[in-house]
């Protein structure tokens, strides 16, 4: 007792200094792999985005903001963007799950199938798939041939042009988003789980209630979340299936820019944007670490 | 499903079950009853078919032959949600999202037991499990016995007519596992629960069941009681499988006297045991001889056999000394001799006479 204590009171001292030392060497090492990719954003994100800021607060005013509170207009197509990120990111969920759950749950090779469903539009370049989607919403698009040829329609209906279409084309671009973050916590769910829950009783809908959803709470909140924010800055979907009649705040921040040369304008939009991004983060995140277990998703 | 229901438990019947996933033939032909408040063990190395069963007779797979009934009702056709079995799985599939309460009121909100009524069938299950003051606690929280604890009270909450145990004490080192097992069957016995059990643990089997099936290549080998089935068993397969064995080859020579001769292929003759029918001269045969049954010539007079070896290879093991012989024609003997005071221990390279009682030595096929 009294040589193993003694033992152990001689080094403590340099050992803790070695450990210590050990450590930060470690810390700096893991730092050093970072600085490339830091030095990156740092220059191409963080500095351009600082500018605009400072663009927005020139000469010590406020000036900018209030104009983009002071009139309607630009509240109004806030709200509108919002509006249609709403809708994406809704229409995105419902459809996402389904595809989501049948990829987790499928045999391996429908699932190597599904994946390349899916992901081979993600690959696709998005000015493509929009172009894709005008020919088959226009007027003489193959819709509107089909309904007129089979005599469903009189004529044809306007389709182009329209927030539908600009959601459409959205949801399309924005469902990989969705589907991966869904899927990796689907698939971490182990099955044996959903057999328990059907043994003891549980219809399909309980078992989705009571075991899946609330087990993939988080990935849920990941796919709204990607989707919801990058769908707050669209730009070339809404502004070629919109036709310039479904303006969102990105094509109204690239107007100022672009014609007008308002560049301080511009920035406070931008900043204004940004603000509301980052609070929307924000509060899906603090819920989700409210709501969710930590438990979760380690099926066992 | 009546909230009130006093459901006891009923017996299982599966009949002419077959199975097969493309090529291979999971389940050929199994037929087998399990009697209400009976404990029976399926009792196989793992791809033997084993687990197939279980996952036909719960409902989570369905088979191609065959039908199988639970408390006289047919549930062939039934979702495993309206077949009113309990089950703990392999990984006992606790829900990590719910505490032990909730996981355990689960099967009976289902039910839509009303909520007082849930309150205190889910107290009784946990004092059963001697897991009360554990409510609140995520299945995390716990230790890998409690979670199985926890499955367990899960699975009988609702007073199933069957109870189905997959391999659940996989997990659980040696000490606790055995624990476990004495623990699961007293609670079985209390409650009177048919219960099919699964396990590749030849063990655990014979310390637990009322019936043992063995099971392989899809097929039931012997159902027996334990003893039946380690003492008596009627192939080469199933002796291998449940316990150590020595199974040796040679023919059958002319009976003089009331025990059978049979001639080792080393050229040993060697009596046998006499119950059921004796092949005729000539037939060839394999014989079980337990290593247990195996002693020191020297300390039983008694024995009808006595063979001269030598010790290869000498194993101690505490409660007992485990030898490999090798007798006449190079066969290799095991023999497992008791660690009492006075056996004497032989080392490698020893001379050794082993003795054994014709009635130890059983023919167990003919070819």
């Amino acid at each position: 007792m009294s040589t193993a204590d003694a033992t152990r009171a001689g080094p403590p001292a340099p050992r803790s200094l070695r450990v210590a030392l050990a450590e930060r060497r470690a810390a700096l090492g893991a730092f050093l792999l970072t600085a490339p990719g830091l030095i990156f954003l740092g220059l191409l994100f963080a500095m351009p985005l600082l500018q605009l800021f400072a663009l927005s607060v020139e000469g010590g005013t406020t000036e900018w903001y209030a104009r983009v509170f002071a009139d309607g207009l630009y509240t109004t197509i806030f709200l509108r963007t919002f509006e249609i990120a709403l809708f994406v990111t809704g229409a995105a969920l419902l459809i996402g799950y389904p595809v989501a759950f049948f990829l987790a749950t499928t045999t391996p090779t429908w699932r190597a199938i599904g994946f390349a469903l899916v992901m081979l539009p993600f690959w696709t370049s998005v000015l493509v798939r929009t172009y894709a989607w005008m020919i088959i919403l226009g007027r003489n698009g193959i819709v509107n041939r089909f309904l007129l040829d089979y005599g469903f329609i009189e004529r044809p209906m306007t389709m182009l042009n329209t927030r539908f279409a600009v959601v459409l084309g959205m949801v399309h671009v924005m469902l990989p988003f969705m589907i991966l973050p869904l899927y990796s916590a689907i698939v971490r769910i182990d099955p044996d789980l959903a057999r328990a829950a059907r043994g003891m009783g549980a219809s399909r809908l309980k078992i989705f209630q009571r075991i899946y959803l609330p087990l993939t709470l988080h990935g849920v909140v990941a796919g709204v979340t990607l989707v919801f924010v990058v769908s707050l800055g669209f730009y070339i979907t809404p502004a070629l299936l919109g036709g310039g009649k479904v303006t969102m705040i990105a094509m109204v921040i690239e107007q100022q820019v672009r014609e007008f040369l308002a560049w301080n304008f511009a920035g406070a939009l931008s900043v204004v944007l940004l603000a509301i991004t980052l609070a929307v983060f924000w509060v899906l995140n603090r819920w989700v670490a409210r709501r969710v277990p930590p438990a979760a998703g380690q099926g066992r | 499903m009546a909230s009130n229901s006093d459901k006891t438990s009923g017996d299982l019947s599966v009949t002419g079950i077959h199975k097969r996933y493309g090529q291979v033939r999971a389940l050929a032909d199994v037929s087998l009853t399990v009697a209400a408040g009976e404990f029976l063990t399926i009792l196989g190395p793992s791809g033997s078919g084993k687990t197939t069963l279980l996952k036909v007779v719960a409902g989570f797979e369905t088979p191609d032959e065959g039908d199988v009934r639970v408390g006289g009702r047919d549930v062939t056709d039934l979702d495993p949600a309206q077949r009113n079995i309990g089950m703990v799985f392999q990984n006992y599939a606790l829900f990590p999202h719910l505490t032990v309460e909730r996981n355990v009121a689960f099967p009976l909100e289902m039910r839509r037991v009303p909520t007082a009524e849930i309150r205190t069938r889910v107290a009784e299950a946990l004092a059963l499990v001697e897991l009360t003051g554990f409510e609140h606690r995520l299945p995390r929280q716990l230790s890998g016995g409690q979670q199985q604890r926890v499955a367990l009270a899960r699975a009988i909450v609702f007073r199933p007519t069957l109870l189905l145990l997959d391999e659940p004490f996989g997990a659980l080192d040696r000490k606790l596992r055995e624990s476990m097992q004495l623990e699961v069957r007293r609670l079985q016995q209390r409650l009177g629960l048919t219960t099919l059990f699964i396990t590749h643990d030849q063990e655990e089997a014979l310390v637990m069941s009322d019936r043992i099936a063995v099971m392989d290549s899809g097929r039931l080998e012997q159902v027996g009681r334990p003893r039946d089935i380690y003492e008596a068993p009627q192939s080469p397969l199933v002796a291998d499988f449940v316990g150590e064995s020595n199974i040796l080859s040679g023919t059958v020579e002319a009976a003089e006297g009331a025990a059978p001769a049979v001639r080792l292929e080393g050229g040993t003759l060697i009596r046998v045991a006499a119950d059921g029918a004796v092949p005729a001269p000539g037939a060839r045969v394999r014989v079980l001889l337990r290593p247990e049954r195996l002693g020191d010539a020297g300390d039983d007079p008694g024995a009808e056999n006595r063979i001269p070896g030598t010790v290869v290879e000498s194993i101690y093991l505490g409660l007992s000394d485990k030898y490999r012989l090798r007798i006449a024609g190079g066969i290799e003997l095991l023999a497992r001799m008791g660690a009492s005071r006075t056996a004497r221990r032989y080392a490698e390279g020893d001379a050794i006479t082993v003795g054994f009682h014709a009635a130890d030595a059983r023919i167990i096929e003919v070819r």
